[in-house]
């Protein structure tokens, strides 16, 4: 396997240094390369979109008119869909988590709980759409509504909170729950009262990533039919709505120049929350990174 | 990601016989009881939430295959559901998922794995605490933001300066490249896990036979890793095929069977927008044609997401 290397070139190694540097610096183009696209992308959204960005753009509604269409409907739409979901996935997710990672026997039945939940991390998000659309929109009669627009992202969101939640409840050692209980707690008291605080930073981490990805999921309410023309306030979760990044679709598939600048202030509107949630998450995770 | 046991949990921890010796309360708890009932009922949501899939995508997909037969589905060589005459062969729309599978994976494979290679195996740590994090961020753009840069940036003034009249306005390329930057930074991540599972006794028994740094990682920490790297490939393709507004943006409304990511072309995933973007009725054909696609893409990422557990199982026992 390994090159065999002849006295001569231990002796020599100049050559070998220097296609060892050589190496080095193809490997740190390609390791820049993604963010410097990235960066690009950054670049180009902030130079057509950034002049569009005004009060009066985030307080009108969506117009027929590039120059008076604003983001209100779309950004109330998202803190509904925000606040459902999180109301949802969070106690659904860390009552899993805990219950794998504290309680459940080690049986087939945990075992397929487990290889369930790592396929559904792998099922794209349209796949979401779909079972929204069939089981929330048509099934259960709902409509194009943000309940069932909030109830299609918590599923799709929630092996990731299962599965971050998982990781920080494991990393968390077993002399505290040993501990604990040697003092004369039960399961669930030494879960709550030590296990879990200690591992909160760890599962804010991955609620924080997981309602980031939600934020910025498009294909499946647009599945569900939310694709539509909302000129209102969304106020409560039986109305119709639409969201930010559906709105940046309808934007920027429209013709009109005019449109796709709104699409990209949109986009930059959309790349501020989502960016800023993301680096809060993982400056939170480097933050509480604990060693026992 | 991981689905072995954590080796310090309550029900593996000590002597069982000593548990026992030291469970001095025999006060019934039943409010315990209900709560772990609680706590499992939560974990079958995600049974509840697979069956809620397969049923789903089954049943309309059933309705579908009772007036199209299911072999001229599959075999059929033109996809024309929107418009007369109608023609429900899928195979140009798998086509098209498959072509921004491999430009993506032309991408994605050589920037992910070597990002990999330099976080783990040349990069200071301070170098390494400052690209890791920048590269975890840019992964939260959403990719409805993606495919808009596909189509004015790339398209525009990237390719279209390069090829002129010879590519299409919504073309294969350009989604197919921006889709291999998406699935960078899963390759990179899944590799680096990887390569940082390799013992530190291989790579120093490599440096004491005199190999320099690139052979060390290219012949001795790769080839260990390779079963890691092989599912990161494997999960960055399934990420590809189930990538949906990149390609519903840039790519085009287009099926046909061709090998050229110049034209326009249509995925499995576009089509499924495609005719949610209309007002398909619930009783038409088309209706239930989205849900067939649809499981026609269940099947194939389910596929490579097994496929990609197991190799990360493998690599995972190896040491």
């Amino acid at each position: 396997m390994a090159t065999r290397l002849s006295p001569t070139e231990l002796r020599c190694s100049d050559t070998l240094r220097t296609k060892d540097r050589a190496f080095r610096w193809v490997l740190l183009a390609g390791a820049t390369t993604t963010i410097a696209i990235l960066l690009v992308l950054v670049a180009d959204i902030v130079r057509d979109g950034a002049g569009r960005l005004s009060p009066e753009f985030f307080t009108s509604y969506a117009s027929r008119f590039a120059s008076r269409a604003g983001l209100r409907a779309p950004l109330l739409g998202t803190l509904w869909l925000m606040g459902l979901c999180s109301v949802l996935t969070v106690p659904l997710g860390v009552g899993a988590a805990i219950y794998l990672e504290e309680f459940a026997p080690s049986n087939r039945w945990t075992r397929l709980i487990e290889t369930n939940i790592a396929n559904l991390a792998g099922v794209p998000s349209i796949v979401y759409g779909l079972l929204g659309l069939g089981l929330f929109v048509r099934g259960l009669n709902l409509g194009k509504v943000v309940l069932a627009g909030a109830l299609t992202l918590s599923l799709l969101v929630l092996p990731i909170v299962i599965i971050a939640s998982r990781e920080a409840l494991r990393a968390v050692p077993g002399a505290i729950r040993d501990g604990a209980m040697a003092l004369g707690a039960t399961r669930w008291q030494a879960v709550r009262y030590e296990v879990l605080p200690a591992a909160i930073p760890g599962v804010m981490t991955g609620t924080i990533l997981a309602l980031s990805r939600a934020i910025g999921e498009t294909a499946p309410l647009i599945t569900l039919g939310a694709f539509t023309f909302v000129a209102f306030d969304p106020r409560g979760p039986f109305d119709t709505f639409t969201a930010i990044p559906i709105q940046i679709l309808g934007w920027a598939i429209r013709p009109q120049e005019a449109f796709h600048e709104i699409a990209a202030a949109a986009s930059i509107v959309l790349l501020v929350v989502l960016l800023g949630m993301n680096a809060f998450a993982i400056w939170l995770r480097n933050r509480y990174r604990r060693e026992w | 990601m991981s689905a072995t046991p954590a080796p310090t949990s309550l029900r593996e921890g000590g002597d069982p016989a000593l548990s026992q010796a030291v469970d001095l309360s025999h006060r019934p708890r039943p409010g315990e009881k209900v709560i772990r009932a609680l706590l499992a009922a939560c974990g079958v949501m995600s049974i509840l939430t697979t069956a809620g899939i397969v049923l789903t995508l089954a049943f309309e997909a059933f309705e579908f295959f009772r007036e199209v037969p299911v072999w001229s589905f599959v075999t059929g060589t033109n996809w024309s559901a929107l418009i007369e005459p109608k023609a429900y062969g899928v195979l140009p729309l798998v086509s098209g998922t498959l072509m921004i599978g491999v430009l993506s994976a032309i991408v994605g494979v050589p920037l992910g794995v070597s990002t990999a290679i330099y976080l783990r195996e040349y990069a200071s740590p301070r170098v390494r605490n400052r690209l890791k994090p920048t590269l975890e961020v840019l992964a939260g753009i959403p990719t409805v933001v993606l495919g808009y840069f596909a189509l004015t940036f790339v398209t525009e003034t990237v390719l279209r300066p390069l090829f002129g009249d010879r590519i299409d306005f919504y073309n294969g390329l350009s989604a197919g490249l921006v889709v291999g930057i998406m699935i960078v930074p899963i390759i990179a991540s899944v590799s680096e896990d990887a390569m940082a599972a390799v013992p530190r006794s291989l790579r120093e028994g490599a440096f004491g036979l005199g190999a320099s740094r690139m052979t060390t990682s290219l012949r001795v920490v790769l080839p260990a890793a390779m079963s890691g790297i092989a599912a990161s490939v494997v999960l960055g393709l399934s990420r590809a095929v189930g990538e949906t507004m990149i390609v519903a943006i840039a790519a085009g409304s287009s099926p046909r069977l061709t090998a050229n990511p110049l034209r326009s072309i249509q995925t499995l995933t576009g089509y499924i927008v495609q005719a949610s973007l209309g007002d398909t009725p619930q009783t038409s054909l088309e209706y239930k044609g989205v849900f067939a696609v649809g499981l026609v893409l269940f099947l194939m990422t389910l596929a490579l997401n097994v496929a990609s557990i197991r190799l990360v199982r493998k690599f995972r026992q190896a040491y």
